[in-house]
């Protein structure tokens, strides 16, 4: 096992040095230039430009910039901002708890919909049910992000008035951050009413990004139904006389689940990197709109930094799965 | 007995919290739904007018002020100031009994004083000052605004006076030292996180003597600000006052229509009409102090003869233009400057809009069959111009008609800004938002023969402009300056080195509960002043 755990551990280090190399060699072939941008229209002198340059380590060919940002990744120095000018840890760090909630909030939205549909429309194979569940589903998987969240806002927050429109929290409460977690940090705070602020600005962004991963959960947990549903066990199970809800849920559920489970692992890494469309849409704070600003505004360390570390993050994820499964299942640890 | 007791606390607990809630309504607290978050809290280290609005119009003060809302520049921290004669040397007059704000971070002992102005303005010329590297250290606009150059010295003669000496005489200084990156911060400050070993601080949480203290900031989301009860020319009319950073202008909208924001800048185009149409929100417009051009690179063939951009000029159909490109919220430009800055020159004619005229000029040219060229267009929206690549188009077909075949070209921004800057393009689209009100900051900047390695991306070193120009900067009579900016504009307009094309207006969607804003002509928001009704 622990053989295996270290194969497996070392197959990360040619992953890590992939996503660096992949990143910054990307964000270098990007046209545009960081002093540039700063500059304007107002433009600067050849001098200054030259000396900015050299200040930021941009002067240097590239393998030679690229093996001293390596140098220092494995030092822990991810640079700091060109435009904030504060580590890129520290930004990472500031920004992070509110992707994750989101994310997870997003996905708990995802589970608590996308599941029991699955399962209806997988029981219900065929029925008018089953095919309303997959339309609405495959609408869901379709859907624009960026449309679909300015679509809400205008119907629930304009037209309702039911939810806010955006950001994390009503800008009457002054709440200081202690965890990043805004959920947690209004129940520590003593004021009445910011909890459920911070809830009600959840809803719609949660809805909006956990829009794919329930169509994608739901469709996945049907076609697992429906296979499972099959299965000789299931039908001993009915011939023992038990009670169609047993059958299903204890029965065919427990095993359909396991495939859902890879999916709902997967899609949270997906959720973890890609909330860049809903968290611009609603101001959120969070980690992907920094990326995507951050690649607006050529600030190379912290799109470097941003996408090392949540991509090192996946990684990990995945090294967890992998060695999950070697423990559940010792046939994976033995096959190589 | 036991239950008695708690219904009791049960009660007062009622009331104090409904005592809380009524005092916390009271509050007057304006929510701003600003576009982005800022670079930091030090206005000198940075250039993005979201991160002036931030910090040098809440936070900090600087030794003049513009009028609110004007272009004028009156006293600010400094009470008053003499120039001397031969226009090199400024002695500034500070006000007294001006306080730095109180923070848990950090107790002023102390009043502002000279030793102040002397760290804030040290810090960006000074290559030894203790705080020059902090943060990064690049000062862009002290830079781009040639302050090093023209500073000789600055001197604290005492408490309340500090006197600058220049290299030459510059007559727009005052108006430059009103600008955001003259902010001044607290030296006391400055020198408490130097000796605790934590000066990058300094720029982090800021102390400064403007009319809001800064509370907090949460990156990406929220800056929160309150009112200085000290503060020197009176507390701010609101209470609280909140940054809710919305980059999108769609969601910046819906904010203000849910009544979530009081104020937003840069809406939609496509939401005027709506926004005019909706009860509940005043959409205020002002002119922009600000010019759309097309400049022709006066370096690279044909565009070296004027004739050629005399002929140019004339066939572009620029009201079209307005039309289509502005949806009518744009004046024409016929000088480079627009109306509302002191020296435009309402006598001089523009070309007419003339197919036939502009083929005769070509032809005087040497070009009767037209020529190819090509005709850069912005890939992103400014203020100045609000959709490029449709003007460009525009320009193009009128173009045709005269026999010149345009080549439209495009890159992403900070590519179209070094390519244009190495005078890569024959022609091009960009613009200009003023920074001071002064003349200069457009003709010198963007015309003058030192601005040829920047600003100056029409390649036009012209010396009988240039020479009006450099002698409008020594001179500090304000009359005589308009005289010498009134017959630059003339050259200007005969040789043509741009096509203006417009100055576009500036729309605000303010609630309508927001009393006595102001549209700031430079473009920032300004929050000191404004009120809210109940």
């Amino acid at each position: 096992m622990i053989q295996f755990f270290f194969r497996r551990f070392f197959h990360v280090f040619p992953a890590f040095i992939g996503v660096t190399l992949l990143t910054f060699s990307l964000i270098h072939l990007i046209p545009g230039d960081a002093v540039e941008l700063r500059a304007g229209e107002r433009g600067i002198d050849p001098a200054r430009h030259a000396e900015m340059k050299a200040e930021m380590g941009l002067d240097k060919p590239l393998p030679i910039q690229y093996f001293r940002y390596i140098g220092n990744v494995f030092k822990g120095d991810l640079g700091k901002s060109y435009v904030t000018k504060k580590p890129i840890l520290e930004e990472f760090l500031t920004l992070f708890p509110a992707t994750l909630e989101l994310s997870l909030c997003a996905m708990i939205f995802a589970v608590l919909f996308g599941l029991p549909a699955g399962v209806i429309a997988g029981v219900k194979r065929g029925t008018p049910f089953d095919h309303t569940i997959m339309a609405v589903s495959l609408t869901g998987y379709s859907m624009p992000i960026f449309w679909w969240g300015l679509l809400m806002i205008l119907f629930f927050s304009v037209f309702l008035g039911w939810t806010p429109v955006s950001g994390r929290l009503s800008a009457l409460f002054w709440i200081e951050p202690q965890t990043g977690f805004m959920l947690i940090d209004t129940l520590l705070s003593d004021e009445p009413g910011a909890f459920k602020s911070a809830l009600s600005h959840l809803i719609l962004p949660s809805i909006v990004l956990g829009t794919i991963p329930l169509a994608v959960i739901a469709r996945m947990t049907r076609s697992s139904m429906l296979e499972v549903l099959k299965e000789d066990y299931v039908r001993t199970a009915r011939a023992k006389g038990l009670s169609d809800r047993r059958v299903i849920l204890v029965h065919a559920l427990r095993n359909a689940m396991i495939p859902v489970i890879t999916v709902i692992g997967l899609q949270t890494g997906v959720l973890l990197a890609g909330a860049i469309l809903t968290e611009t849409i609603f101001a959120w704070p969070g980690v992907g709109k920094w990326i995507l600003e951050s690649i607006g505004r050529r600030d190379y360390p912290a799109i470097q930094g941003g996408i090392l570390i949540i991509a090192t993050l996946i990684i990990f994820v995945n090294l967890g799965v992998d060695v999950l499964y070697g423990i559940i299942n010792p046939r994976i640890r033995h096959t190589h | 007995m036991k239950r008695r007791k708690l219904l009791s606390i049960a009660v007062m607990a009622v009331l104090f919290c409904m005592l809380a809630v009524s005092v916390h309504a009271k509050e007057k607290t304006l929510v701003y739904c600003s576009e982005g978050s800022p670079e930091g809290f030090t206005p000198a280290l940075y250039t993005s007018g979201t991160t002036f609005d931030a910090t040098a119009n809440t936070i900090y003060d600087q030794l003049a002020k513009f009028e609110r809302g004007e272009t004028k520049v009156i006293p600010g921290l400094a009470e008053s100031w003499d120039i001397s004669e031969d226009g090199k040397t400024y002695t500034f007059h500070l006000r007294k009994g001006v306080k730095f704000h109180t923070t848990p971070y950090f107790t002023p002992t102390r009043d502002f004083n000279a030793d102040d102005v002397l760290f804030s303005f040290n810090r960006q010329f000074d290559k030894n000052h203790p705080y020059n590297k902090v943060s990064g250290g690049s000062y862009e606009y002290f830079e781009g605004m040639n302050m090093g150059k023209l500073i000789k010295s600055i001197e604290k003669k005492d408490d309340y006076t500090v006197v600058f000496t220049l290299n030459n005489p510059e007559a727009p200084f005052i108006a430059n030292l009103a600008m955001a990156f003259a902010s001044i911060g607290s030296s006391e400050y400055a020198n408490k996180m130097l000796v605790a070993k934590t000066p990058d601080e300094f720029d982090q949480k800021p102390i400064g003597t403007g009319p809001f203290v800064f509370v907090s900031y949460q990156k990406d989301s929220t800056i929160r600000y309150k009112a200085f009860d000290k503060y020197w020319a009176g507390r701010a009319k609101i209470d609280k006052l909140v940054f809710s950073i919305t980059p999108d202008a769609s969601v910046r909208y819906a904010k203000l229509k849910a009544g979530e924001a009081h104020v937003m800048p840069y809406p939609n185009p496509a939401d005027l009409p709506a926004m005019k149409a909706d009860p509940n929100i005043n959409l205020m417009e002002k002119e922009g102090l600000n010019v759309g051009y097309l400049a022709f690179n006066c370096q690279k063939e044909p565009f070296t003869n004027v004739k050629v951009r005399q002929a140019l000029s004339m066939a572009i159909n620029k009201k079209a233009i307005i039309e289509a490109v502005y949806q009518g919220a744009g004046k024409i430009a016929k000088n480079p400057i627009p109306p509302t800055i002191w020296s435009y020159n309402d006598a001089v004619k523009d070309y007419e809009y003339n197919v036939e005229g502009a083929k005769k000029l070509l032809a005087e040219a040497g070009f009767a069959n037209g020529f190819e060229t090509d005709l850069w267009a912005m890939p992103v929206q400014r203020p100045y111009n609000p959709n490029a690549k449709r003007m460009a188009e525009m320009i193009q077909e009128d173009w045709s008609k005269i026999g010149v075949k345009a080549k439209i070209v495009s890159y992403e921004w900070g590519e179209y800004l070094k390519r244009s800057l190495a005078a890569e393009h024959s022609s091009l689209l960009l613009g200009w938002t003023g920074d001071n009100g002064d003349p200069d900051n457009f003709l010198a900047v963007l015309l003058g023969c030192d601005a040829m390695e920047s600003s100056n991306r029409a390649r036009w070193c012209y010396k009988p402009f240039n020479d009006l120009i450099v002698k409008a900067k020594l001179v500090s009579n304000q009359a005589e300056r308009t005289k010498l900016y009134q017959q630059a504009q003339v050259i200007f307009k005969e040789q043509a080195p741009w096509v203006t094309v417009a100055h576009s207006v500036v729309f605000e969607p303010l609630n309508k509960k927001v009393m006595d804003y102001k549209i700031d002509p430079f473009g920032q928001h300004i929050f000191y002043g404004v009120d809210l009704k109940d």
